[in-house]
């Protein structure tokens, strides 16, 4: 599934504190029901989103107006734990966002998000912390993610900090390249490791 | 340098070391369900790629079954629809393929062992987090996502890179009514939910070595829960027992040919891991969780910790009590409950029925009680109609379902309603998992048999001693 290249985002960002949110929250087991990537929008944190009837939940930070054209979800650490349903992932592309910041991520959603164009971005437990306190004072409060210099500022202060992310990877984000473009190239590599396999 | 098991099995999965980037991973067994893997076939063939080892899938459905009257269409068109897309994928790919009502059908983490698709030093990858259940088996297994299930797919690889290693040893001999999902709820309360993120886990000791089959799957399944990607047991006489003869294990001289390989699996002494912990069998007791992740867990004869003797943050704590409607201090004992389930990839299998006969027999459920009893596939099924395990559940007033994933996560129509609580045997507690509004308390077949019977939180020990 291609995805647009990722270069320099500046956006405000949606702040979502609570930590170990996990994938069910994130899109609900009744949802993963298509044969399609479709309505993977509408239901992301459906239950967080809206109350059983369908009303849409006022106070939570998705649905506040003053957010809302967000980039960049700011989530508490531990970010995304549970099932391997790429569906979450593809849900945080679908709504709109480019990039998930947080102070820890669960492995799974990690590999999800960078296969689908989401970059997540780990930032230290502080700055996580710092990201928070200036949007809850300042809700236009922009965040600047640079991945070519693997940099992420608070925009109105300069306070900043360096993420981590593996080149080949980096490289794929830039690009909007994925993992199977690079896997066909050395097929021919993988059937004869594949000949050595005793079952 | 010594090897652990884990370097040994995934050092000769690695197809090329990419630079400054993840490993090509092959993989030798592929499991696919209905829910994951649609999009993924989608994504193959508007590729123009095509399945490079069909061989090499096998695919069951699970997710959304219907656990009553399976031999009748399913209703739901959503659920239906990816069925059919399961169905039409494997056989227009040359997959195998164990649809609803195939004597195969089951939990795709119960069925691969049962019909030996999982074997030791194997690689194996599902889009279904639980995939660690494997693991039992001195297999590398993992859950991956839809991504990664074309991948495989269209090329036997993922690309991945190589998790720190962490060894979990536990050591004495368990107490009565404590069980492997005691022990893989105590360990995940110590590491909490995230605290093995980023590792790959080997379980080691006594504890281990004595468990049976089924309860080394129990425990390696639940790995994920504490953010490890996998877990492992290194194979021995009771793995090559309960592999040999099975369906598609290897047979004659390909069986003694894997014996020489697989009796080479095992953690080197000096062997390094980047971090080890050690705990006590006799520490342990019939466990259960209070809280909306699965690292919420403490002994059943616990109260609820106070907020300020947990770590972490308050209000993700307090708002997770609120969602469970408990407070600080609570006792879990006398809680009343509305559901039951006993079933899953977790605590599907035969082992699981026999322990909650073992409590149940001679006893009837209580008034206050439903219970969805729900085996991991029809071998399971017809195993407990051989030991005549039906008719203790049947006196007891209970009823037994059909194999699937069921209340686990509610896809089909087992869903708990809001506001109802549930004991289930199954590996998630997050809010609304086993439908919207549904608070769910985790814990081990026993605890669930006891507290079904008892209509309140209970712990097994009390009838297990009456018992004897």
């Amino acid at each position: 599934m291609a995805y647009d290249k990722f270069e320099v985002l500046t956006s405000t960002a949606y702040p979502l504190p609570t930590e170990n949110v996990d994938t069910d929250q994130i899109i609900p087991a009744r949802f993963l029901k298509a044969t399609e990537r479709k309505y993977f929008d509408i239901n992301f944190f459906r239950d967080w989103r809206f109350e059983q009837d369908g009303t849409p939940k006022a106070d939570f930070p998705l649905n506040k107006e003053i957010y809302a054209g967000s980039k960049i979800l700011v989530g508490g650490r531990n970010f995304g734990s549970g099932s391997s349903r790429e569906h979450a992932a593809w849900s945080v592309y679908d709504f709109g966002l480019r990039c998930v910041i947080s102070s820890a991520f669960a492995d799974i959603f990690k590999n999800n998000c960078l296969n689908v164009g989401v970059l997540p971005v780990q930032v230290s437990a502080e700055f996580a912390d710092t990201l928070f306190a200036a949007i809850m004072a300042d809700p236009k409060a922009e965040i600047k993610v640079d991945l070519p210099n693997q940099r992420v500022t608070l925009v109105a202060t300069g306070e900043s900090e360096s993420f981590v992310i593996n080149t080949y990877k980096k490289d794929n984000m830039l690009n909007g390249f994925d993992d199977i473009d690079y896997l066909k190239n050395i097929e021919n590599e993988i059937s004869a490791f594949a000949e050595t396999r005793p079952f | 340098m010594a090897k652990t098991l884990f370097d040994k099995v995934w050092d000769s999965h690695v197809v090329r070391k990419v630079k400054d980037g993840p490993d090509v991973f092959f993989i030798d067994r592929h499991f696919i369900h209905e829910v994951t893997s649609p999009v993924a076939f989608l994504g193959l063939e508007s590729r123009g790629n095509s399945v490079v080892y069909p061989a090499r899938t096998f695919a069951t459905a699970d997710h959304n079954t219907p656990t009553i009257n399976q031999h009748l269409p399913v209703a739901d068109p959503l659920s239906a629809n990816q069925l059919d897309a399961l169905e039409n994928n494997a056989k227009k790919h040359g997959i195998s393929h164990w649809g609803l009502g195939d004597v195969n059908n089951g939990i795709v983490h119960v069925v691969g062992p049962e019909n030996g698709i999982t074997l030791p030093g194997a690689t194996i990858v599902c889009g279904d987090s639980h995939t660690s259940t494997h693991g039992a088996f001195g297999a590398i297994a993992f859950g991956i996502g839809t991504s990664e299930v074309e991948m495989v797919l269209s090329t036997q690889c993922i690309m991945q890179p190589k998790p720190k290693k962490m060894r979990i040893n536990v050591n004495g001999k368990l107490g009565v009514g404590v069980t492997a999902k005691d022990v893989a709820l105590y360990i995940i309360a110590k590491q909490t939910t995230s605290g093995a993120t980023g590792f790959f886990v080997e379980y080691a000791g006594d504890v281990f070595e004595d468990m049976t089959m089924e309860g080394r799957m129990t425990v390696c399944n639940l790995s994920i829960e504490m953010g490890a990607r996998g877990g492992m047991i290194a194979p021995d006489a009771k793995t090559f027992e309960y592999l040999k003869g099975r369906a598609q294990t290897p047979k004659g001289a390909d069986w003694d040919k894997a014996m020489k390989y697989w009796e080479t699996l095992y953690t080197e002494e000096g062997a390094e891991f980047d971090v080890e912990f050690n705990y006590e069998a006799s520490d342990i007791e019939p466990m259960i969780t209070y809280g909306t992740n699965p690292g919420m867990g403490i002994g059943v004869t616990k109260s609820i910790p106070l907020a300020e003797n947990v770590e972490g943050g308050v209000d993700t704590y307090k708002k997770s009590l609120g969602y469970m409607s408990f407070n600080e201090g609570d006792s879990m004992i006398g809680k009343e409950i509305d559901f039951v389930f006993l079933g899953s990839c977790t605590n599907g299998r035969i082992e699981d029925f026999r322990a909650f006969c073992s409590i149940v027999e001679g006893r009837k459920k209580a008034d206050n009680v439903t219970a969805w009893l729900v085996p991991g596939s029809h071998k399971v099924v017809d195993q407990i109609q051989a030991e005549g395990l039906d008719k203790i559940i049947t006196d007891a007033g209970f009823v037994l379902r059909e194999p699937g994933c069921s209340a686990c996560l509610a896809m089909n129509d087992d869903k708990i309603p809001s506001g109802k609580l549930s004991v289930s045997t199954s590996n998630r507690n997050f809010e609304g998992r086993q439908g919207p509004g549904s608070r769910t308390l985790l814990a081990s077949p026993l605890v669930a048999a006891a507290s079904a019977v008892e209509g309140v939180v209970t712990d097994p020990r009390t009838i297990l001693n009456a018992n004897a």
